[in-house]
């Protein structure tokens, strides 16, 4: 027996699947056709990458004097029309000496809206909070209180705009639109018909229809001699536009709830709205955040369309900034990245929250 | 025995506290509340038409309209009637949305694939390309290019040239296109031939697919029988060669087909914003396949691609149709931002004419009719759609 006992040679070590050489093995070479295309991607990069940080960085002009960009027109960007328009491109028409206010307004504001987003502050007075952020900020920015000069509205403008457009849009379209997706989901057929109709018209055509609407066709609508701001128009037109996309996505999270909540409500003998209030709303808003972050942030990006009727939020505040100055309008494209670079870190920063709010509410249900 | 007790008689209670007298309450309260509104509003749009003298009226729109248009795919002069003007807002409008669609669905599908592929350096490019295009808002897209395609490029007088037949220049894009001739109208019966044949074709191999379970080919002859029936088309209608090559000037590119550099930007604009997010709409299709159905087609053996087309695609495309049409929506609605840099679209030609008639609700009531038609009509045709892809559940 003892002769037919053999050792058998060890087997080889697994690859190792750890490690950066390892995950590129796998990741950037794994096939021929991979590895190709890694050093396409590589080889572009090497050619495209200097070109790309020479003009944003290296070869840039930082400092706002209009000989220097001419000269480095075509190699490096000239970041100093920033430099040189920043305070009409973030503030707009506002009154220069003016300037701090608006500046406060939207420290506060944006303060606020971060603080909301946190859990600590989630209590029920965080809504006093907000009603007085948000009067303090038209009482900055509209003055005639507390010793401060008044500004009228057409003069008010850039990134404090855009900020309190949006802000303020949300704040009253969340509301109504809770209350249309329940109407299209009401037994009464009147208001559920009135509710479909307000939603599909709605969604049927653009905001920039809407915003026409509300700055050629809202004034015929008011009784003769009624003067009304062209700010609050607007801020109507956009608010009932985004309430109707709201409402569809309530209206989705309405519908993912088991029917038996309603059931077990009307068992246990509450009113409508208290069945509403207590038991479809909570679960059904919560399941739809994802959703209404990303609606939020398809309304801050749609505020940039009142510039088409002549309110100067940030993009109509760079226009009105560079269109008139022959001098630099030239560099129309380096402002033109600027603001991209605002609007895209408030955007992102939203979706990144979207993200974790949604990691946050996962947590809650799978325990 | 117990007799069986009759349920009590099924009847709605009108006392004042039971439902369904308030449902009707609160439904006559709603009518009024909206019908008062709805009055109000039409009662001071009157009078205040009546006091600042504005007429009413679609009668307008048989009057000439008086003012020229930039792109017209019909012909057109400012003598004629605004209804015509009107006509070629629409047809801009259909244009870019129309070959928007085609470009978005072709690129936003390849960078929602190229999400799961199996190149790091490739997944990166679509996750950065998709974060940096959503995040921005599409109307400083269209600006941007816009400005890049009207500022950057070289003067008319001395475009950018591809073998000296394709020019680029501030004065848009201009191309060789083929001299009319009847022999083109044969190549194109020729082609519409060869998709014939080819479902025949592909009725037949999937017959012997069933019969047999060998698959065969399917693209390569379609698009064999495609090519060689607009080929014989042409051959039989006196195969017309003529070509109108546009020339280059003193100060400008003449002759040939010509593209704005304000449709290109439109369409350069809507497509990159669009497809980023078609690409999270396939991306979020393709994800929603069980892992089992990939692990499946990998028992089976099937190379990557055929994977993802064969198994993978067509189980997502019932998750990507919904949302896809929504996407599709938003840039036939988005196409409306192009007044904004002076493409003559529909929402332009309103707001010219709207300024020089001043009838504000006709205007944008012919505006938002518009839209309506097409929203309504897409979502109706890819509904059908929907039904077609939809599970068949025997």
């Amino acid at each position: 027996m003892a002769d037919s006992f053999k050792v058998i040679p060890p087997r080889i070590a697994p690859v190792n699947t750890e490690g950066l050489i390892p995950w590129a093995r796998a990741n950037l070479f794994g096939s021929p056709l991979n590895a190709v295309t890694t050093l396409a991607l590589l080889a572009f990069f090497v050619w495209f990458g200097p070109i790309a940080l020479n003009w944003l960085f290296f070869k840039a002009v930082w400092v706002p004097n209009f000989d220097t960009c001419q000269a480095a027109r075509g190699s490096g960007a000239c970041w100093g029309v920033v430099a040189e328009k920043y305070r009409v491109i973030i503030f707009g028409r506002y009154p220069l000496d003016q300037q701090w206010r608006p500046e406060a307004a939207m420290v506060a504001l944006l303060g606020l809206l971060v603080a909301s987003c946190v859990r600590p502050f989630w209590k029920p007075w965080l809504a006093l909070l907000w009603l007085a952020v948000l009067a303090l900020t038209f009482a900055l920015m509209g003055g005639g209180v507390m010793g401060l000069s008044r500004v009228p509205t057409d003069r008010w403008g850039g990134l404090p705009l855009t900020i309190m457009l949006a802000t303020l849009a949300v704040v009253f379209a969340f509301p109504i639109a809770v209350l249309v997706a329940l109407g299209r989901r009401s037994e009464l057929p009147a208001i559920r018909t009135f509710c479909v109709i307000y939603v599909e018209l709605i969604r049927g055509v653009p905001l920039i229809s809407v915003l026409f609407m509300a700055s050629f066709m809202f004034p015929l609508f008011m009784p003769p001699g009624t003067q009304i701001d062209v700010l609050l128009r607007v801020l109507v037109g956009i608010t009932l536009f985004s309430a109707a996309y709201m409402a569809e996505i309530v209206r989705g999270g309405l519908q993912a709830l088991p029917k038996g909540q309603l059931e077990a409500a009307d068992t246990l003998g509450l009113s409508y709205w208290q069945a509403q209030r207590k038991i479809v709303l909570p679960q059904a808003l919560a399941l739809v955040v994802p959703s209404m972050m990303n609606s939020f942030i398809a309304l801050f990006k749609d505020t940039s369309l009142v510039t088409i009727v002549s309110l100067y939020e940030l993009t109509g505040a760079m226009g009105l900034a560079l269109n008139g100055d022959a001098d630099w309008r030239p560099f129309k494209i380096e402002a033109y990245l600027f603001i991209a670079a605002i609007y895209f870190t408030i955007c992102f920063a939203m979706s990144r929250y979207s993200l974790w709010i949604e990691k946050q509410l996962r947590r809650s249900t799978n325990r | 025995m117990i007799e069986a007790r009759t349920p009590p008689p099924r009847r709605r209670e009108w006392t004042l506290r039971s439902r369904a007298l308030r449902g009707v309450l609160y439904q006559v309260l709603a009518i009024a509340l909206i019908a008062g509104a709805v009055w109000f509003l039409a009662h001071n749009t009157l009078e205040n038409m009546r006091v600042r003298g504005i007429q009413s009226g679609f009668d307008f729109l048989l009057q000439p309209a008086g003012f020229d248009i930039g792109e017209t795919m019909f012909p057109y002069e400012s003598s004629d009637a605004y209804w015509r003007a009107f006509g070629i807002g629409v047809a801009n409008t259909l244009r870019v949305a129309l070959l928007g669609i085609v470009l978005t669905t072709i690129l936003g599908t390849l960078l929602g694939v190229g999400r799961f592929s199996p190149n790091a350096l490739v997944r990166g490019l679509c996750y950065g390309y998709v974060e940096m295009f959503r995040n921005i808002p599409v109307l400083l897209q269209l600006m941007a290019w816009y400005l890049l395609l009207t500022e950057v490029l070289p003067d008319p007088g001395s475009p950018l040239t591809l073998g000296g037949a394709v020019f680029l220049s501030k004065g848009g894009l201009s191309f060789p296109v083929p001299e009319w001739a009847p022999g083109h109208g044969w190549a194109v019966l020729g082609a519409l031939a060869g998709v014939g044949a080819s479902r025949f074709y592909a009725a037949a191999a999937r017959r012997r697919f069933e019969a047999t379970g060998i698959p065969r080919s399917t693209w390569l002859p379609v698009l064999g029988f495609i090519v060689v029936g607009a080929a014989l088309g042409w051959l039989l209608g006196g195969a017309p060669e003529g070509w109108r090559f546009p020339e280059s000037g003193e100060a400008a590119v003449t002759g040939g087909g010509e593209i704005s550099p304000e449709f290109m930007a439109v369409l350069i604009g809507l497509t990159l914003y669009t497809s980023s997010f078609v690409a999270e709409v396939v991306r979020a299709g393709i994800q929603s396949v069980p892992r089992g159905q990939v692990e499946a087609a990998n028992a089976l053996g099937l190379p990557r691609g055929r994977q993802m087309r064969l198994v993978v695609l067509p189980q997502a495309l019932r998750v990507i149709i919904p949302p896809m049409t929504n996407q599709y929506l938003n840039l036939t609605k988005n196409s409306s931002l192009a007044v904004a840099i002076g493409y003559p679209d529909v929402v332009s030609i309103s707001n010219t004419a709207l300024n020089q008639t001043g009838r504000a609700v006709e205007c944008i009531a012919i505006i938002m009719g518009v839209y309506l038609f097409t929203s309504l009509s897409t979502s109706a045709f890819m509904n059908w759609y929907n039904r077609r892809a939809a599970i068949k559940e025997r």
